[in-house]
């Protein structure tokens, strides 16, 4: 069977400096990829010309669609494009205020997605959405608050109920963890890895965070400088890394 | 200004149509270039189109955009009526009204049946319009999705790819917050089956009205720089829910100067003790009503006729 994803030669520049040099990788279905490496190694770059967000200077994104044909993600139309991003697709960013509308209800929220794609019921649409954040553990009560209102953790955990109610195939996820502090961080990580287990999903996963990148990835990406410089099963990658960058950076990690 | 002393009041202003203007104050090109924005904008019905608004001679929010489409289509034939939410004596429509008399020494009228063309403010009349006749509305932000999403590249996407699942987050909130959906004016309505337009700030009681009208109505909007239209007997379908649907306001009492029921009414307020009455909005329609002696409850315990209020 192909790939869910197939990533070959993706590259862009920004001027003179190379942001990603000629990356490639698959993702087969329900699969957790991470990507990791030091600030300014171009993995945000990356995720957003998977997401097609940049444009590419070179390189293809291919992507086995519901019907089972696998096409070029270059050769769709905008239309079919954001149809994809707003149904199959997930992305989950860094910064709350930018995968929300602050100005909007949590139900509002989730419920965008489903009324994007034609649902008229609003008793439907209210009670999918309550669903939902009772599977990120946000408490029903809430529904009606803006995420104005809302905790850093509880902002992440709506913009994965947000992503995942039209049942996407694919999440990707920018730094979902950063910025949280680290009893909040493992709660939310335990709810993607059920989440992610419980629904299949396919993920890439954008951190620094190698213990993210361990809890939640089957693989794992290395990059420095635009480049891919290790890649392999994550425990395999962590506990033996061949790369010095990769042996460097595994001993940077502070044990508690 | 006092009232009891007229000398003190400034003498009106009369701009005489002489040399100096052109036929409806604005220049050739300039008109030529708003037709073809209006025959652009009726050629895709709901479609933004945008145009090099001028300077008028009246600020904005009075009316610009409004203007400059009337300037544009008025030919010497043809007869204006100007209303402001509904009445044609306020400020705005009685300036309107001299502008347009002094530019273009055209005949003006406040009879809905009389005029070949009525600008309008925030109402549509309650007489039906007929064939041949234009409503030109003042728009003061001609974006439906506008607060939803303050990106002008981003709505315009939307509509060319026609999602508007936004529009429907928006009436989503206002049933989360009131239990049913509480916008009462401005409420978005989908034209042809294809774009989503902002109805201006009309009362969502008149959108009905705007459905299959046999009256061509175009839409100003002159801050904003955007034209836009319904052609004659155009499908204008009020966004809603399946288990929320479109509903106009209803009131439970009728006009009290002409009885008339089912049409808008205003809320007067006449003293400091609570004292209030509801009339029509629609001045025209009213007069006409009581000219047919059509009384309401206070014309029938004054024993008063004719005379509106």
């Amino acid at each position: 069977m192909d790939p869910l994803l197939s990533v070959e030669g993706l590259t862009k520049r920004y001027g003179r400096r190379l942001a990603c040099d000629g990356i490639g990788f698959t993702l087969d279905p329900g699969e957790v990829l991470a990507v990791v490496g030091e600030s300014g190694s171009g993995k945000s770059t990356l995720l957003s010309l998977v997401a097609g967000e940049v444009a590419a200077d070179a390189g293809s994104v291919a992507y086995r669609m519901r019907d089972g044909a696998t096409r070029d993600l270059d050769t769709l139309s905008a239309v079919e494009r954001r149809a994809l991003m707003r149904t199959d697709w997930g992305f989950v960013r860094q910064d709350a205020t930018q995968g929300l509308r602050m100005a909007v209800s949590a139900g509002g929220n989730v419920g965008e997605r489903l009324m994007g794609i034609g649902d008229r019921h609003y008793g439907r649409i209210r009670a999918t959405a309550l669903d939902w954040l009772a599977r990120v553990e946000i408490a029903p009560d809430r529904v009606d608050d803006p995420p104005t209102r809302f905790s850093g953790g509880m902002r992440q955990r709506l913009q994965i109920a947000r992503n995942l109610v039209t049942a996407p195939r694919l999440v990707l996820m920018d730094e979902p963890t950063s910025g949280l502090d680290v009893s909040v961080q493992a709660r939310l990580l335990d709810l993607i890895r059920g989440l992610v287990a419980e629904l299949g999903l396919a993920v890439i996963i954008v951190t620094h965070d190698l213990a993210v990148a361990r809890l939640l990835s089957h693989r794992v990406l290395v990059m420095r400088a635009g480049r891919v410089i290790e890649t392999g099963l994550t425990d395999q990658v962590l506990d033996d890394p061949q790369a010095a960058y990769t042996q460097l950076l595994v001993s940077s990690v502070l044990a508690a | 200004m006092n009232p009891s002393n007229p000398a003190a009041a400034p003498a009106a202003v009369t701009v005489s149509a002489g040399p100096g203007y052109s036929f409806a104050y604005l220049d050739a090109g300039t008109k030529r270039m708003i037709r073809r924005a209006i025959l652009k904008a009726i050629a895709i019905p709901g479609y933004q189109v945008p145009f090099a608004a001028r300077e008028m001679p009246m600020p904005y929010g009075w009316g610009t955009g409004g203007v400059q489409v009337t300037a544009a289509i008025l030919g010497a034939a043809d007869v204006l009526k100007v209303i402001d939410q509904g009445a044609d004596d306020t400020t705005n429509a009685v300036s309107i009204r001299r502008f347009f008399t002094a530019t273009a020494g055209i005949a003006t009228t406040t009879r809905t049946a009389e005029a070949s063309v009525i600008q309008t403010r925030h109402r549509i009349p309650e007489a039906p319009l007929v064939e041949g006749q234009v409503l030109v509305y003042q728009v003061p932000i001609p974006e439906p999705l506008r607060f939803l999403e303050p990106r002008e590249t981003e709505t315009r996407q939307l509509h060319a790819l026609a999602e508007y699942g936004l529009m429907h987050v928006k009436l989503y909130e206002d049933i989360a917050r009131h239990g049913h959906i509480a916008t009462t004016y401005a409420y978005p309505v989908e034209v042809a089956g294809r774009y989503v337009m902002d109805p201006s700030p009309t009362p969502k009681f008149d959108n009905p009205k705007m459905d299959d009208c046999p009256a061509l109505q175009l839409f100003g909007a002159g801050r904003e720089k955007r034209i836009y239209a319904i052609p004659p007997y155009t499908r204008v379908r009020s966004l809603d829910f399946e288990d929320h649907p479109f509903r106009v306001q209803s009131f439970d009492r009728p006009c009290a100067l002409c009885g008339a029921e089912g049409v808008y009414l205003d809320e007067v307020v006449l003293d400091d003790a609570g004292g209030r009455m509801f009339v029509c909005s629609d001045t025209d329609h009213c007069e006409s009503r009581l000219g047919e002696s059509c009384l309401g409850e206070t014309r029938r315990a004054d024993g008063q006729t004719g005379e509106a209020a």
